[in-house]
């Protein structure tokens, strides 16, 4: 490496003399250079889970507009008051998120660990939710496809053409992926929090920090659409 | 080299204790645990070759099916009922022949493979920005590759390498079409992991100097090619997800008889596969840019030109899928607007065209394998390209649609196009891969069968096809027998070709002569490390103060002209 140009880019860092810092890879020139590209390839992941799910939002919006009565009449048996908590477990999560980040830039790692604490217990709190409102939903046969039980409709015969099967086909490819995301989010602020307990972030390096917390942000940004969009269809 | 100042590079006296990647550690582990970008792209290397033998192979099987109009060879010679296990046994080959060269093979060849191997040498860095994530894309693949082969030696797979519905969501029992389906979604996530690493990498890692306008066109070509992956692929994914939802569960969002749209599986699965097409042959377009400009030396024509329209044409990608779809009750209003829209295609695509040409003009050009590998590109690839026109018109379309000129067109360009190119780089980069030079006159030799066997074997299928033969048919009509055995003859010639060309390179493996660090002079920085290189590359970060093309024996009183 030529040493005249590194050697300014790590003071810049206050890093003064030290050329690699333990958390430097080996191939990278700097810091800089090391989180740039971090940062880079997380939005573009970000941008890949939007395009994901932007295909089911695609497949959500025909079923709507092919079958307006069907979706309005089915998505009363999904649980506003359920999912609205969990809307709110979310958005505070995000919040707790956010202040977790702050405090690890600016150094307060034992702050940064116990806001992480709190986000994992938010997070467990919504997947416990979900799972109150799935077993109901199993318990009443209200299932995607082949596995939707007839009785539901009240005893009439809601007709496979263009019936609820689809609406709660939906429901779960939809909610489960998003559940499935956030299951991979509680892991990955495991993982943060131990390393935030190892001692690993400072204020010069936190990059993981902010990239799970990224990463958080949109699954509940996700939430956020499918929250009205299934349960508050007008 | 010569106006590219590389500090410190080269000289092997100075740093004589310094191993190169092969050497630097040993044993099994050290290469499955690498995360060495060089053995990265060497193991998917080994990984693509065997794909493209296996699913070669299976095409030599049905070509020879395909000598008589009846079915005989694929058909047990007695017994009841023989034709139709023939027939079936028919369409599972050709499911399985699509299915490993698209997603197995063609999409990581140049990228996954010779990409990974180039991509930081060229930029000057010591690796890719995520050398952790690429090796997990290698096992990833690995594993979706795995899952593949397991959905064929588990039943009936007969959908066509295209899933399409309702059919994938009925026949045979769901089990070799959920697996399938799921080979290919993992696949696709190893794409994207590529994808995303290599975009990253370009803006990273790039060295001092190196500035967008000085990246060789092969970065330029799997820049463009990384970013159709990061923007394309998770549709494909979601689509394949919804697609093995609706074999679990029976939802019914692509069945017809419950109120679904197999068309909107058509929409979804072509808004990644038209753009993967282009995954598939942007980087081929990068190799040949590379190869025409050093092997005429003379510097690349309109530079700029071929770098912008190769991130055109990933944008146009995403607005032509409706191209498929012409026959399928899409509106006709869409159908004209995706018609034109891929003429537009067109516009891009030929300002290469013209630029390599333009290139070659009044250039030094050496005619060895590289060399020749790039000029019959140019052939085949213009072949390719100009019937896909044919293909774009609405309505020639309808009368060619599902015909043998489709399988005719999406060869030339896919094989004709981006293997040519594949093998064309090979070539190109074997010296710096392996530290050995092949044999020029086998290398020769070579070229040739290649390139007549593959005119043979597709130019009879334009024919063929015109002349009303649909694809995927076990059997025919008489009237059509010659030029299937023209076809067949021709595959035969294009597998011997092949066959040679691998054995030569293996033996040039063991006893080639020792490559040169910079044999064919060219002033990018792969050739400006040893060969093969050492494990970081490079000694000292290379600075770099000038385009790649700028060879040193050219007249620069003569290069104005050019821009
Ligand atoms: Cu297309």
């Amino acid at each position: 490496m030529s040493t005249a140009v590194d050697a300014g880019q790590h003071a810049e860092a206050g890093h003064g003399h030290d050329a690699h810092p333990a958390y430097l890879q080996h191939h990278f020139d700097n810091p800089q250079q090391q989180e740039g590209a971090a940062k880079l390839g997380m939005w573009l992941f970000l941008g890949t889970e939007l395009l994901m799910f932007s295909g089911l939002f695609l497949a959500y919006f025909y079923m709507r507009s092919q079958y307006p009565e069907m979706v309005h009449e089915y998505h009363e048996y999904l649980n506003k008051w359920m999912g609205a908590l969990n809307t709110l477990f979310l958005i505070t999560s995000s919040l707790t998120m956010a202040l977790a980040v702050r405090s690890a830039q600016v150094g307060k790692a034992k702050l940064s660990g116990r806001l992480l604490l709190v986000t994992i217990a938010f997070g467990l709190a919504f997947m416990v939710v979900k799972y109150l409102e799935y077993s109901a939903k199993f318990e009443h046969g209200l299932l995607p496809g082949d596995a939707f039980a007839e009785h539901v409709a009240g005893g009439v015969q809601a007709g496979w053409y263009g019936g609820p099967q689809l609406f709660f086909g939906i429901y779960f490819i939809m909610t489960g992926l998003h559940g499935v995301h956030v299951l991979i989010g509680i892991g990955l602020l495991v993982w943060i929090y131990v390393k935030t307990q190892r001692g690993a972030f400072s204020g010069n390096y936190y990059t993981p920090v902010e990239n799970v917390g990224l990463y958080w942000h949109l699954v509940d940004l996700i939430w956020i659409f499918l929250f009205p969009l299934l349960y508050l269809v007008k | 080299m010569a106006t590219t100042t590389v500090e410190g590079a080269a000289p092997a006296h100075e740093h004589a204790e310094e191993l190169d990647f092969y050497k630097a550690s040993r044993g099994i582990k050290s290469w499955l645990l690498t995360l060495d970008h060089k053995r990265i792209g060497l193991m998917y290397l080994a990984g693509v070759l065997l794909a493209f033998f296996a699913a070669g192979v299976i095409a030599i099987i049905f070509r020879a099916e395909l000598m008589t109009p009846q079915i005989d060879l694929l058909a047990p010679a007695v017994g009841e009922g023989s034709a139709t296990i023939g027939r079936e046994l028919y369409n599972k080959l050709f499911t399985l022949h699509g299915a490993m060269m698209v997603f197995v093979f063609i999409i990581p060849a140049i990228p996954a493979a010779l990409g990974n191997f180039l991509l930081p040498l060229m930029l000057g860095a010591k690796d890719v920005a995520f050398p952790r994530l690429n090796l997990l894309s290698f096992y990833v693949w690995l594993t979706g590759t795995l899952i593949l082969i397991l959905a064929i030696l588990a039943g009936q797979l007969d959908t066509g390498w295209t899933f399409y519905t309702p059919y994938s969501t009925s026949t045979h029992g769901a089990a070799p079409v959920v697996l399938a389906v799921t080979g290919a979604f993992v696949l696709g996530f190893s794409s994207i992991l590529t994808g995303l690493n290599f975009v990253v990498t370009v803006h990273k890692m790039r060295a001092p100097g190196l500035t967008w306008n000085r990246m060789p066109l092969m970065i330029w070509a799997l820049y463009s090619t990384a970013v159709i992956q990061v923007l394309a692929t998770p549709v494909l994914a979601i689509t394949l997800l919804l697609l093995l939802f609706e074999n679990a569960f029976n939802v019914g969002i692509f069945n017809p008889a419950m109120g679904g749209d197999p068309v909107l599986f058509q929409h979804f699965f072509w808004f990644y596969s038209h753009p993967a097409v282009y995954i598939m042959i942007l980087p081929g377009f990068g190799i040949i840019s590379e190869i025409i400009a050093i092997h005429s030396r003379k510097h690349i024509f309109g530079y700029k030109a071929i770098a912008l329209s190769s991130v055109s044409i990933a944008v146009i990608s995403f607005l032509v899928w409706g191209h498929h779809m012409f026959v399928s009750g899409q509106s006709e209003f869409a159908s004209a607007l995706f018609s034109f829209l891929t003429f537009a295609v067109a516009v891009p695509t030929a300002i290469k065209v013209f630029s390599w040409v333009a290139t070659l003009y009044k250039g030094s050009i050496s005619f060895n394998t590289p060399m020749l590998y790039g000029l019959i590109f140019i052939f085949t690839f213009s072949i390719g390209g100009l019937t896909g026109l044919h293909l774009g018109t609405l309505s020639t379309d309808v009368h060619f649609h599902d015909s043998y000129f489709v399988v005719a067109h999406f060869h030339y360009v896919m094989m004709g196009g981006t293997v040519i190119a594949f093998i064309g780089g090979l070539h190109h980069w074997f010296p710096k891969m392996f530290g050995k030079m092949y044999n020029e006159n086998h290398g020769r030799i070579g070229a040739l069968l290649v390139f007549l066997g593959f005119n043979l074997t597709f130019f009879s299928q334009f024919v063929l096809g015109a002349q009303g033969m649909p694809r995927r048919y076990a059997e025919y009509d008489p009237e059509f027998q010659g030029w299937h055995v023209a076809s067949s003859i021709g595959s035969f010639i294009l597998a011997a070709g092949l066959l040679w060309t691998l054995i030569y390179l293996l033996m040039a493996l063991k006893n080639g002569k020792k490559a040169t660090a910079n044999p064919w002079g060219g002033a990018s920085l792969e050739w400006a490390t040893s060969s093969p290189p050492i494990a970081h590359n490079f000694h000292d970060t290379p600075h770099v103060d000038s385009d790649p093309y700028n060879f040193p024996e050219i007249d620069h009183t003569m290069k104005t002209g050019h821009h």
